[in-house]
């Protein structure tokens, strides 16, 4: 289909600067893109019908990560400390 | 220092507390309009039944309109604290300002409810049946104490519980990490000190919320 349709997964590498300038980036725009991804995600690893500790525990991974990145600039001091 | 896994670290200006307290309405999905849904939502269905059943049990029937507000906040408080415990993360209820806002304004809206509407009943709690006459004045001033500290041991309770529990995983994983290199076998037995404390610590977290929402429809059942 048209370009602006297509989602980022079929969108070939060459194109993608014109795909970019087709996104709509203002905030709802930005908000619905959160919203798809969340709901891809959700019925991909969740909203199964036998699911299993894989798709809650990918969450959790990725918010120890991201608590990990908010605290780096606090973290990164420790490993030359004499004592902690 | 060691209290500095309290802190609330700032990225381009948002505090972690913000994600922290809104990440558990991700693990919490809406059940759907269809009667089997996925394995997430039959748990969190079953574990709510559970939950409030055992909360409405001993209340009347206007006692159930505080139904949605104890179920919210014990499932809050469950969620925020065994998130806590996974590494990196930041805990809000080791705050004592986000659990004193919890506990003051609830145990006060109960308070309020018992002198509104029974104010002789709410009043007659000041005194236990049965007390010898020259002990009742004493036992008064004591019972008024008692009431006014519901909040303050509330709050403080929650608090302290997961500081101390957080603080001791911190200290007992210091002790783990220097000793390696210098005595292994001591290495190890504080390594099992420190297993036997994790598991502890989800106790602890589950039965720290169990309390908190426990006491609070205790003060509920005396007023309402």
């Amino acid at each position: 289909g048209p370009l602006s349709e297509r989602r980022l997964m079929d969108v070939r590498l060459g194109e993608l600067p014109t795909w970019l300038v087709t996104c709509d980036f203002s905030p709802q725009g930005l908000l619905g893109g959160v919203r798809r991804a969340w709901s891809s995600y959700y019925n991909k690893y969740i909203n199964v019908k036998r699911g299993g500790p894989a798709g809650i525990s990918m969450l959790l991974a990725g918010y120890c990560l991201l608590s990990y990145s908010w605290n780096y600039q606090h973290i990164k001091r420790h490993r030359w400390r004499k004592y902690h | 220092s060691f209290f500095d896994q309290f802190t609330s670290p700032c990225l381009l200006g948002i505090p972690l507390i913000l994600p922290s307290l809104l990440f558990p309405t991700l693990l919490l999905p809406k059940p759907g309009n269809r009667w089997i849904t996925n394995r997430l939502s039959t748990l969190q269905l079953w574990l709510i039944h559970l939950i409030t059943k055992q909360l409405m049990i001993p209340l009347n029937k206007t006692g159930h309109k505080w139904a949605m507000l104890l179920t919210s906040l014990m499932i809050l408080l469950l969620t925020v604290n065994l998130l806590g415990l996974l590494p990196y993360t930041f805990t809000p209820t080791t705050q004592l300002s986000m659990n004193m806002a919890l506990a003051f304004p609830l145990w006060l809206a109960t308070l309020l409810t018992g002198l509104r509407n029974q104010p002789s009943i709410t009043l007659g709690h000041l005194l236990p049946e049965g007390t010898p006459t020259p002990l009742i004045p004493a036992l008064i001033l004591i019972e008024t104490t008692s009431l006014l500290i519901r909040p303050l041991a509330l709050g403080v309770r929650l608090t302290a519980n997961l500081t101390a529990g957080h603080l001791l995983i911190q200290l007992i994983s210091t002790a783990t990490t220097a000793l390696l290199p210098i005595m292994p076998t001591i290495s190890i037995l504080t390594v099992s000190v420190l297993l036997l404390l994790t598991v502890l610590e989800v106790a602890v977290a589950m039965i720290q919320a169990y309390v908190f929402v426990l006491l609070l429809s205790l003060y509920l059942q005396e007023n309402i």
